[in-house]
Parts: C-alpha cells; structure tokens; sequence
C-alpha cells in the first residue's frame, strides 16, 4: 500500500475551496428560489463532503477497491431515498382517500 | 483416507491457559469459542421466553401472564433472538473460525478489531439485558412508531441503544472477513476455487458493512424522537411513521439475508462432501449469493403493503420480491443436482443439510405467497408470517448452523461427539420444529393473529399442537447441548480429516495449531475435487 503524501499547500487550496463554498451557501440563503432552495443548499453540500473524502479522507489516491467501497456507500444511500421517493412521491396518485 | 492419529500437538486451545488468555486473545479461533459462549447463552435465554409464551398459549384466555407481560415476553424473544443470536451466529462462531482456515492464513485481516467487536458485542448485549432487568420493553422487536417513541412506557431507549452498539460489532466483523476475503487468500487460491461458504460470508459482510449503519441511525432516531420530542416519526410531532417503517426495513429485511445466507454456505459444503461431489454449478451458486446481497436490499417494502405505503411502491416491491426468490431457487436447486449420482453418506451434518433444504423452501416459497400483494392483505400480522419466518430461520439458519457445528465440532475441540445420539437428536430437531410451526401455517391463514395472548377457542388444536412440538423442539436443542459438553472431555480424539473432506481447514491438525498451518498452503486445485481424493484412497 503506498502512502500518498499530501503536500501542506494542497490541504490548503482544498480548505480555500470549501470556505468559498460555505461562503455561497450563506449567500444563496438571501435568494428566495422556491423549489430550487434545498436543491441548492445540497448540491453545495454534496461537492463539500465529496471534496472532503477526495482530499482529506485521501480516496482520491486509493487503489480502485478503496473507491469502489466508498461509491457503493453512496450507491446505497441513493437507493434508499430511490425506493423511499417511489412511495412519498407517489402517494395520493389514485382517487380514493389515504391510497 | 485415514490418517493415523499424531501425537498431541500443541493447539490453539492448550498453547495458553487461564481466564487472561482468553479475554485478550487476539487468535480467530478462541474470539469465535467466546462469541459461542455468548450466543449459547442467549439462545437458552431467548428460549426461555419463547417457552412461556407457548405455555401461556395453550389455552385461549389470557391466563398465565398479563396482556402487559406477553408484550414484553414477545418482544424480547425477538431482540434477543435476532440482535444478540441469529446474526451473530454462524458468522461470528464458525465464519471467525473457519474464514483465516479455509482461505489458509494465519488470522483475520485485524486480529484486535476481531476482538473489540466482540467486546462491543457484549456491551450491547449487556445494555440490553440491563433493560430487560429494569422491566423490559414491549414494542416488539420492530419498534414501530410512534408507539415506541410517544406511547410505550417501557425501557425502549436502553434497549434501543444496545442494539445500536451490537450493531457495531456486525459491522466491525463484517469488515474484517472482505478485508481477510480480498488480501489475504493463500497462494493459488483464486476466487473461484474459494470455498462456497467464504463467498456466502464475504455476501453477507457486504450487506452488514452496508445496511447496519441504516438501523443504527434508524434507533437513534427512535431515542431522540422519544427523549427530546424532536418530530421525526411521529405525525402529532409533525413526523411520517411511514419513513420509520421505510428505514427501519431497508436494514431488517437485508438483516433476514445476514441470517440465511451464512446458512446457505454451510449447507454448500456440506453437500459437498457427503455427495463426495464438486456442488453443482459452483458458479451459479457463488454468484447467487452476491445477487441476494444485492436484490435483498431492494425489496424492503414487502413488509408495508398494508401500512398505506402508496400502491404503485407496493407494486415494485412485489415485482422485486419474487425477483430475490431466484436466486434462493438457483442454489436449492443445485444443492439438489449435486446429489445427484452422488456417493453419499448420511452423517449427523448431511440429515441437517437435507432438513434445512426442505424446510427453507417451504419458507422460500411461503414467503413469495407474502409478497404477492391480495394474499398478503388477509395474512399480514398473523401466525402465516410467523411460521413462514421460523420456517426460514429456525427450519433453516438454525439447522444449518447445528449441522455446521457437529460437521467442524471435530475440527473446532479436537473431539468427536457419539454419532447415535446427534442422529437422533437431528430427528428430534426436525419433527418438534415441524410440529411447531406447520400449525401455525393453518391457523395464521384462518385468521389468528400473531402478537396476541388471548384468541378464540377454535384456535386451541393448533395451539396445542405447536405447544407440544415446542417441547419436543427443546428436547432436541438440548441433547446435543450436552453431548457435545461430553465430548470435550471424554469424546474421541479426533483426526485431522475424518469426513475425508477437501478444503484447506482439513489440512491441518485437529485442533488446529495457534498459527493454522506449520507451513502455508498452496493451492493448485478448486474447490470441492473429490476426484483427487478418490485417487488419494485408491492409490
Ligand atoms: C430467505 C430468508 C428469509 C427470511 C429470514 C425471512 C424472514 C422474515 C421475517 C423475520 C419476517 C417477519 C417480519 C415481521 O413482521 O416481524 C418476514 C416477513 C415477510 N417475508 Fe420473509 N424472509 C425470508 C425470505 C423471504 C422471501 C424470499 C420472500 C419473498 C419473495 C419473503 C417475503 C416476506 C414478506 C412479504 C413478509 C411480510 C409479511 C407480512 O408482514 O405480511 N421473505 N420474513
Ligand atoms: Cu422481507
């Protein structure tokens, strides 16, 4: 297994990026987008964590195994809020009370 | 092939002595021996629930305990059963045993996580019995809210939580066996000469490693619904109790798979050897464990068809439900091809073998009957679903895993246990379970609930019929429980190979080493090549 050394400089770079980040999501707060307020609000989130594991957890130099593990993760939480969804979004689509 | 047998060897189990060594042992082979101690003693204490239960059901009032009191009885049945016995039990005794042998190395990947977890697992376990002594919890092992976060005035936080901390230790265990799985395999032992039981424990792993965090977080979310009225679950809170059940599933049915499929790598081998044949298919079967892993994560909502979960999702889940039962039919049916122009031999593990594939697809099929939508309206929360499930777990997992112990039972002690008396007690096993739950097939389709203490009296002859199988049942746990306590001490020593198996576990001594092996293995062959063992004993 050979250890990546991560170099001061580019931590820094990635700790710049992700103020700059959090900086976005307080000013996209003062926006009123509707519908669009949460999806915002987690796509600025998701890059953040995604830039977190990258960068600080390292994955970005693991072996293809190590990020297989990780995606799956992810693949797995999708498909919890998939099937979920399948039943919140569809409630409601036929005409007799509480179906 | 007989092998002589040598003289005593120093083994894991004499190279060290005192309390010490074993709660800081590091060695696969003892931390499995301590989580067999400890499952032993839950199953004895989940079997004493279930006892009063079956007792206070003989008759049809309520007579024997309160309504209150058969809330708790039930509830804690199923925890205890579930969290603390069947999850754990075939992988973490025979699975933290056998995964290092049979892939030939020295131990699992992280010998001190393999040990925490079991401490974990304790802890958890010991929080939960800590419950159980203030007064118990009476939600049933589902937790289903907001019963359990608003109304239930038993200890459902602390139970709550242990299951939470068990919980880490399958996750911890599960870990370690990909980890060990993927790296540390003997020379020559590619993926597909592994043995069929590495792939069903490498399946379950993945799905412990990937569901069990859901249920953590699930009952951590019960415990701050309920001690901060924090609105999750909870429609007076401004919750959906619907998302409690979606959440809830998505961990507990996968969690059905960590119980069956380590089942169903035991029975692999050991149709393997008492066939003396390579199983049928190997790939087929390999694969379909991964597939299980896979498809059993998305078929949750089978469990909510009545819960107004919308139609159109309970459409999916049915469709998706009768697709996970192809997988299970691919291995019933090549366990059956495997027999076919076998040689074989009807030792104590094979009757289990054979019980658990007859009754697992009684289970199996009963359970498609419940994911078909119409008939599951008339059968949901009745005694249909509660012998479908024993039909699976205590018909199958179980049975597996006492055919597993008695087949590495030699292996494992050193000892072999009298033969006429596991036969028997195999017999034994099979009629009390049968007699337990086929009953409670008919009488959960006429309509008896499950769940409840007090029924109407035209539902006596079943009861009693399950009551006295019951009986019979724990006559047939119980014998072997003492023959194999016997036969550490007096049984015969045992040699190395006596079911003239292949498989790297065979190889070595009885009881195996501390290391396992004097020298490591290489393997040049697959899996399950009986023909080179023939030539072997000819030869
Ligand atoms: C293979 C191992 C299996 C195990 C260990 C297992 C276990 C269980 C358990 C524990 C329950 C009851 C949960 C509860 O309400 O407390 C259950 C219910 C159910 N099972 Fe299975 N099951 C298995 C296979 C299957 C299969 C293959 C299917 C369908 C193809 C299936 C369909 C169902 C359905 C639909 C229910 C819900 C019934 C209801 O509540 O009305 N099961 N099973
Ligand atoms: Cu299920």
């Amino acid at each position: 297994m050979s250890e990546h050394i991560v170099t001061k400089k580019q931590y820094a770079h990635v700790f710049v990026i992700l103020l700059i980040l959090t900086l976005t999501t307080s000013w996209a707060a003062y926006f009123d987008l509707g519908k669009l307020n949460v999806v915002v609000a987690l796509v600025i989130a998701t890059i953040k964590a995604s830039l977190v594991v990258l960068f600080f957890m390292h994955v970005y130099w693991q072996t293809k195994l190590t990020k297989l593990v990780v995606v799956s993760g992810v693949a797995w939480l999708a498909l919890l809020l998939w099937l979920t969804l399948t039943d919140i979004v569809s409630r409601g689509w036929l005409p007799f009370p509480g179906k | 092939m007989i092998t002589a047998i040598a003289p005593p060897r120093e083994n894991y189990l004499t190279h060290e002595y005192g309390i010490k060594s074993w709660l800081l042992t590091q060695d696969h082979k003892r931390i499995a021996l301590l989580y067999l101690g400890a499952i032993s003693f839950f199953f004895f204490l989940g079997g004493i629930f279930a006892t009063i239960i079956r007792l206070e059901l003989l008759t049809p009032p309520g007579d024997l305990v309160s309504s209150q009191t058969y809330n708790k009885l039930f509830s804690l049945h199923g925890i205890i059963m579930i969290f603390l016995f069947m999850i754990p039990s075939i992988p973490a005794t025979l699975g933290n045993f056998l995964v290092p042998m049979m892939i030939g190395c020295k131990d699992l990947a992280f010998p001190k996580i393999n040990l925490l977890s079991w401490y974990i697992f304790m802890a958890g376990g010991a929080l939960i019995l800590y419950a159980m002594l203030r007064g118990g919890v009476d939600t049933g092992w589902t937790f289903y809210v907001p019963f359990s976060t608003s109304y239930a005035n038993t200890y459902v936080i602390l139970t709550a939580v242990g299951i939470f901390i068990a919980g880490f230790s399958s996750i911890l265990t599960g870990l370690n066996f990909i980890v060990t799985i993927h790296r540390m395999r003997a020379p020559g032992l590619t993926w597909f000469r592994l043995p069929l039981f590495i792939w069903s424990m490498y399946a379950t792993s993945v799905i412990q490693v990937l569901g069990t965090p859901v249920i953590a977080v699930t009952l951590l979310l019960v415990a701050v619904e309920r001690g901060f009225h924090i609105g999750i679950f909870d429609p007076a809170l401004g919750g959906d109790p619907v998302l409690f059940q979606h959440l809830f599933w998505f961990y507990s049915h996968p969690a059905v798979y960590i119980m069956v499929l380590p089942g169903m790598g035991v029975i692999s081998e050991l149709v393997s050897v008492y066939s003396r044949k390579r199983v049928f298919g190997y790939k087929f079967v390999a694969f379909s464990s991964v597939a299980i892993a896979v498809l059993g994560f998305l078929v949750w909502g089978h469990h909510m068809f009545v819960s107004s979960q919308s139609v159109y999702a309970s459409l999916i889940f049915s469709f998706l439900s009768f697709m996970v039962a192809v997988p299970s039919a691919i291995k019933v049916f090549n366990w059956t091809a495997t027999l076919y122009k076998g040689s074989i031999s009807y030792d104590t593990p094979m009757l289990y073998a054979f019980g658990f594939i007859g009754l697992f697809t009684i289970g199996g099929l009963t359970g498609t009957f419940l994911a078909t939508l119409g008939f599951d309206v008339h059968v949901t929360d009745t005694y249909f679903v509660v012998a479908h499930f024993h039909y699976i777990m205590v018909g199958g997992t179980m049975m597996a895993y006492l055919g597993g112990l008695h087949y590495w039972w030699p292996k494992i002690t050193g000892r072999m246990y009298h033969e006429g008396w596991a036969k028997l007690s195999a017999l034994v096993v099979f009629l009390g379970f049968n007699l337990t739950f086929f009953p409670q097939f008919i009488m959960g389709y006429l309509g008896m609930p499950r769940r409840y203490h007090a029924y109407p009296p035209e539902f006596q002859v079943y009861h009693v019929l399950s009551t006295a199988g019951a009986s019979v049942l724990a006559v047939g746990y119980l014998i072997p429980a003492i023959y194999f306590i016997w036969a550490m001490r007096y049984g015969q020593p045992a040699p190395d190979n006596p079911w003239g198996a292949t498989g790297l576990e065979w190889q070595t001594s009885s009881p195996p080493p501390p290391e396992n092996f004097e020298i490591t293995p290489v393997v040049t062959q697959e899996a399950y090549d009986y023909s080179i063992l023939e030539e072997m004993t000819v030869g």
